[in-house]
């Protein structure tokens, strides 16, 4: 149950010192960091948009289906010895099934009754999960081991991790944006989302809509949980360090509006890692989370959502 | 019932004096003192207002006070009033914009998260004073004595008893104040349906602003207790999204509709967590999180009304069955 502080974010890199100057290298770098970090956060917040837009829930677990998918990729790769290549697609395979029995087992039963105890019953798996993961696991930090070179472009210092991340990240994205658009399936999900009444009568079955849709936003989980295994240590509370961070980035785009997620991941990321140059670390979140009450003021139903 | 009510006061009065050892001492002050903030919480919970921001009130009463006394040597007794004035002022900020423009259900809970959260990284970044998440400690008054008033430090455990049995108490007789209030009536009614209540002239944002204030501060004063009872404080127990889920399933666990539901989650979850410590040791860590997860899920599929509130249902329709086979 204990929180950790923010997510390490300049980890071993040259961080200047709040220098004031505009074009100072050090804020280039803080920049195109924020950028790489939106990539990542992006697809953390599609798919939890995604079950949202379908589904109606929100999986507050959803951070802890990230943790468990980054403990299935640790142990594959250096308990059992299995090569990435091969660990990678056992961990979507995994989160995916996961996140097909949480909706079996856990939000179907509760589907009809109010939608905060939706929300609330993906609290309990939350701290069912973190407990599971502390019993099983253990509480020291794990690290995969796994280091690649940091990049060098003139003056700037780039980790080759964050860049693949995010290059996964934004393929994944594409691809999740075609399957949606241009196959039998992904039509019935974007048709389920707009009218959850309607569908049925159209000879679309929603329950293996909902479970699909589900096994789909674990698989975008697993692949997060890929990402970031190669760039943070595991422990069973490290949920807890970006969940909140997701969640207010899909509010912020409007819950269930995929583009709006994608924008506000790019824009918060920036708040974080910018804020965090000119201060510390945690001003950055500081800052970024006051722009998000700011913002939901300014727009309730979010930035892209409709006004109303 | 009234007379039962009197009895259970009378016998939490004596019970301490029986010469209970400090341990189950401890947990029955435990058990009030959360008992106390999860019924904080649930005063606005239960009318439809799901806050998962309460960790930052509790925050507020915690540090405000423990950083007056440690820093500027101001007497909790001013520090009190001033944590009461920012928590009154931070709930106003936060309260108003969201009720004005219907925040509601999913986003009225996910804005509050951001909110705690916000409080949180605040106490982290500002570790040169606060300790960071090393915690801190207020200093002590009690080096060469066995309580301080003017520092509202008592070594006494007994004391502190009695102060938050009778904070409690204060607690469940504002519940009841609201609960008999046409305000919770016409909350009752907005948290159905919104634009109806608003229709037929509640004043909707008055209401919700009210409720939501008394919480806050009542959630604020228990920061202060548990600060000063505890003396150690660290951001990640009264602050964040670890505290504000826990206060929300406590309520949810016991019964957020009754009087006495909050308390009874809070005495539920404090000794489940120290049974199962005391069955198998210090060395399984995560035990009693799992467990205390799994029930959360089970209570929400199959107990909604939580332990206090099934508990009653069956009683009733125990005791209804044998009556209407004789009328």
């Amino acid at each position: 149950m204990i929180g950790e502080g923010p997510l390490p974010f300049h980890k071993g890199e040259g961080q200047g010192g709040g220098g004031m100057q505009v074009f100072d290298v050090f804020l280039l770098e803080a920049v195109l960091n924020g950028v790489l970090f939106g990539g990542i956060l992006a697809l953390l917040a599609l798919g939890l948009n995604l079950i949202f837009g379908v589904i109606d829930v929100v999986w507050i677990c959803y951070a802890e289906l990230i943790m468990i998918g980054m403990y299935a990729v640790y142990y594959l790769h250096t308990v059992y010895g299995w090569p990435l290549w091969l660990a990678f697609p056992a961990c979507i395979a995994l989160v995916s099934v996961l996140g097909a029995a949480l909706h079996q087992f856990v939000i179907r039963p509760v589907l009809a009754a109010e939608p905060i105890n939706q929300l609330l019953v993906t609290g309990g798996v939350l701290f069912l999960l973190q407990g599971v993961a502390t019993l099983a696991f253990g509480v020291e930090f794990k690290n995969l081991g796994v280091q690649l070179p940091t990049l060098q472009l003139g003056e700037l210092y780039l980790s080759a991790t964050r860049l693949i991340a995010f290059v996964v990240a934004l393929a994944g994205m594409i691809g999740m944006y075609l399957f949606l658009t241009r196959t039998y399936l992904g039509t019935a999900i974007r048709a389920i989302s707009q009218d959850r009444a309607v569908m049925p009568l159209m000879g679309v079955n929603p329950h293996r809509i909902f479970l699909l849709t589900s096994a789909l936003g674990g698989a975008l989980a697993g692949l997060a949980a890929c990402l970031l295994v190669l760039q943070y240590d595991i422990h069973p509370a490290i949920g807890l360090s970006f969940g909140p961070v997701v969640f207010l980035v899909c509010v912020l785009g409007g819950l269930g509006n995929m583009i709006g997620g994608f924008v506000a991941a790019f824009l918060f990321a920036q708040f974080i890692s910018v804020g965090g140059y000119f201060f510390h670390l945690e001003w950055g979140y500081v800052i970024a989370f006051l722009f998000f009450i700011a913002a939901m003021f300014w727009r309730p139903r979010g930035l892209f959502g409709a006004r109303s | 019932m009234k007379a039962l009510r009197w009895i259970g006061i009378g016998v939490l009065v004596l019970l301490p004096l029986a010469g209970l050892g400090n341990y189950p001492l401890h947990l029955m002050i435990m058990c009030l003192l959360w008992g106390y903030v999860y019924t904080s919480w649930a005063l606005m919970g239960r009318l439809g207002m799901t806050s998962f921001g309460h960790g930052a009130f509790l925050s507020i009463g915690a540090y405000v006070v423990v950083m007056g006394w440690n820093h500027f040597g101001l007497s909790p007794w001013f520090g009190i009033p001033v944590a009461l004035a920012l928590t009154g002022l931070v709930a106003l900020v936060i309260g108003y914009p969201c009720f004005r423009l219907k925040i509601v259900g999913h986003y009225f809970a996910l804005v509050t998260l951001a909110f705690s959260e916000i409080a949180r990284m605040i106490i982290v970044a500002l570790r040169d004073q606060t300790g960071g998440s090393l915690g801190v400690t207020p200093n002590t008054a009690l080096s060469n004595a066995s309580w301080s008033l003017l520092a509202l430090q008592f070594s006494s455990k007994l004391v502190w008893f009695y102060i938050i049995l009778a904070v409690w108490l204060v607690g469940l007789w504002i519940w009841n104040l609201v609960n008999r209030s046409m305000a919770r009536i016409a909350l009752e009614a907005i948290s159905q349906e919104e634009d109806a209540a608003a229709s037929i002239g509640i004043g909707v944002t008055r209401l919700k602003l009210g409720v939501t204030m008394i919480s806050a501060l009542m959630t604020c004063i228990g920061g202060v207790l548990y600060a000063q009872y505890q003396l150690y404080l660290n951001p990640e127990t009264v602050s964040g999204i670890g505290v504000s889920l826990q206060m929300v399933f406590g309520a949810i666990a016991g019964g957020m509709f009754l009087r006495l539901g909050p308390t009874v989650g809070a005495v539920f979850t404090l000794l489940l967590t120290e049974a199962l410590r005391l069955a198998l040791g210090h060395d399984i860590h995560g035990l009693d999180t799992t467990l205390y997860g799994l029930l959360l899920v089970l209570f929400i599929i199959f107990m909604p009304k939580g332990i206090l509130g099934a508990a009653i249902t069956l009683w009733r329709r125990h005791r209804s069955t044998p009556s209407a086979a004789t009328a």
